[in-house]
């Protein structure tokens, strides 16, 4: 039973959310956040990766979030419908229900090498680099969209709505709220599996003290780009499936501002806890969207709740703790479970 | 072939000449000891020797392989672990965690064994933590396993750090200062604990100590850096009358 704990949340959330979406139970406009927190999750938790867990500063994930967005859109869009660059549909659009995840996974990866790129010049050097070397990239991702034509400039991209509404036509199903979910999930269980291990758990032995790390046989280069892999092709899929839900990116979706909202949910959880940053996540996202009515006021009451925050419990809400910490019980069932 | 073997180590930091014409023969199994003044370049000896610094000149060469050049991790993974003079553990992990990690050389695995869970990975897994148990319960610190280590006393980390660096299975074992900060009692079983580690795991020691108590009782070779060159060596007998050891750094009265 305890194994199979995570496998029965995912089924459970799967049937209760998509069961009532599909049942038109809940107002699309939910439907809208409930997606945003996933993938906010996404992203809080595979920042929380480089800037928890390892100690790093990296101030750039919009940037590989646009990245997995602007592949994973073009792709889809290109392959499934005559509206692309390659003419005519490539496959039949009856296909993108079963490749769908496919092209997903396509702008991860891309994302994966983006950050690789960004990773191996970055890692040579220690401290404040890599924040700087981010923020660039950020900007250069985004100006570079900006002034593609191919890909709509600044302008911006669609085309992909027409895409997951034909999914929606051959299987009527809620599509997108089920890769949302799935998505969120296969992220969680990647950063679990990785911290968990002794191999990831090296990336807690740098942040305590890189030079013991690499004099105790840890390598701790490859370890911080194999890190910072993993953490922006994650970023890379909350982009595609971001992209998916709206059906429309434009480049001032992955501002420096999408990257500050990351961060704020990763401190906000709490450094190294996965689970503060689900928490983290799922609070902000409902936090901005209750903030609406108030417009731009929205962006001063928000940060100064963060400056209380700070104030007052500056390790974010989880501290480095899991939720299992929380509840010696809990805990106690799982470990036995472990061993 | 020696063990390890250093041939006229030269370092400089900048225009300071901080270790000249170093030399070191290590057979296997001898407990060696290296002392001298503050600032005598004995910790910049060990950091050459682990890879930290590369050195200006000489050659450094573990079964006849050299190791210039190496990443520090790449020269651990060789079989040279060391501790530090000011204790240097993973504080925001437990005694656990603190000796699995140090086997990142032992790793049997990869990222895809990693993710996809396979047996390679559960036996590469299963093995860190039977080495990592059994070295606990051999040091007397299986009460302490799951305990993080910021919370410890200090003597107990000082024993979490020599277990830490015995879990790679090194073939030599630097101790930088392994009695600093210890009080008597405590020294006395510092003493009994590195011989008793030599005998066990069959290793090569070599250590850096200040309190004489120490290096005279438990080393059978002892080396006397000052200025970075070597004054003297010879056993502990030998050192305690050496007219220029007495100069430089034991002064008159000698234990």
């Amino acid at each position: 039973m305890k194994q199979y704990t995570l496998a029965v949340a995912t089924v459970l959330l799967l049937v209760v959310l998509g069961g009532a979406t599909a049942l038109g139970l809940v107002d699309p406009y939910y439907q809208l956040v409930l997606m945003f927190m996933g993938v906010n999750v996404i992203l809080s938790a595979s920042l929380n990766l480089i800037n928890g867990y390892m100690g790093e500063f990296s101030c750039g994930h919009a940037g590989f979030m646009a990245v997995g967005a602007y592949v994973s859109s073009v792709l889809s869009v290109s392959v499934f419908t005559k509206d692309g660059r390659l003419g005519a549909a490539l496959f039949s659009p009856d296909l993108a229900v079963c490749l769908f995840p496919v092209i997903l996974l396509v702008g991860a990866l891309a994302a994966a090498i983006a950050g690789l790129l960004v990773a191996i010049p970055s890692f040579r050097t220690r401290g404040d680099y890599l924040a700087i070397i981010t923020l660039a990239v950020n900007y250069i991702v985004k100006s570079i969209i900006e002034n593609t034509e191919a890909v709509g400039g600044a302008r911006g991209f669609m085309g992909m709505k027409k895409v997951v509404d034909h999914m929606g036509e051959v299987v009527d199903l809620p599509w997108m709220m089920i890769w949302v979910i799935i998505g969120t999930v296969f992220t969680l269980l990647v950063i679990r599996s990785f911290v968990s291990s002794t191999y990831g758990k090296g990336i807690v032995a740098i942040r305590d003290d890189e030079i013991a790390a690499e004099l105790m046989s840890v390598n701790t280069r490859r370890l911080k780009i194999v890190v910072f892999m993993i953490s922006s092709g994650l970023a890379g899929l909350a982009g595609g499936l971001f992209a998916h839900i709206l059906g429309y990116i434009n480049p001032g979706s992955f501002t420096i501002m999408k990257s500050t909202e990351a961060l704020v949910m990763v401190y906000l959880g709490g450094m190294g806890s996965l689970s503060g940053s689900v928490l983290s996540a799922v609070g902000f996202t409902l936090l901005l969207e209750l903030l609406r009515p108030l417009q731009l006021i929205k962006w001063v009451v928000v940060p100064f709740m963060l400056i209380l925050l700070m104030l007052f419990r500056p390790e974010g809400i989880m501290g480095s703790r899991e939720i299992s910490d929380l509840f010696p019980r809990l805990r106690a069932y799982y470990r036995t479970g472990r061993e | 072939m020696p063990l390890f073997q250093i041939q006229e180590l030269t370092h400089y930091f900048g225009g300071l000449r901080a270790v000249h014409k170093f030399n070191l023969t290590l057979r296997g199994g001898e407990l060696m000891g290296l002392i001298g003044p503050n600032g005598a370049g004995k910790t910049t000896v060990f950091n050459l020797a682990c890879g930290v610094y590369q050195p200006t000149q000489g050659d450094i060469r573990l079964n006849g392989t050299s190791l210039l050049g190496l990443y520090p991790h790449q020269v651990s993974g060789l079989g040279i672990a060391r501790t530090f003079q000011n204790i240097r553990l993973w504080y925001n992990m437990t005694v656990l965690e603190n000796l699995n990690v140090a086997q990142h050389c032992h790793l049997g695995y990869g990222l895809s064994d990693l993710f996809l869970k396979t047996k390679t990975y559960r036996e590469g897994e299963g093995d860190i933590h039977r080495v990592s148990q059994d070295m606990l319960e051999m040091l007397g610190l299986r009460d302490v396993a799951n305990e993080v280590t910021k919370n410890l006393p200090y003597g107990i980390q000082r024993r979490v750090e020599i277990g830490r660096a015995l879990t790679m299975k090194p073939r030599v074992l630097l101790l930088d200062e392994p009695a600093a900060g210890l009080n008597s009692a405590e020294v006395v079983e510092l003493m009994r604990l590195i011989q008793w580690i030599q005998k066990e795991f069959q290793l090569t020691v070599w250590l850096i100590e200040h309190q004489m108590k120490v290096v005279m009782n438990i080393c059978t070779w002892i080396q006397v850096l000052d200025f970075g060159a070597t004054i003297a060596e010879g056993t502990p007998d030998d050192i305690r009358q050496n007219k220029r050891v007495i100069d430089a750094y034991l002064g008159e009265e000698v234990h």
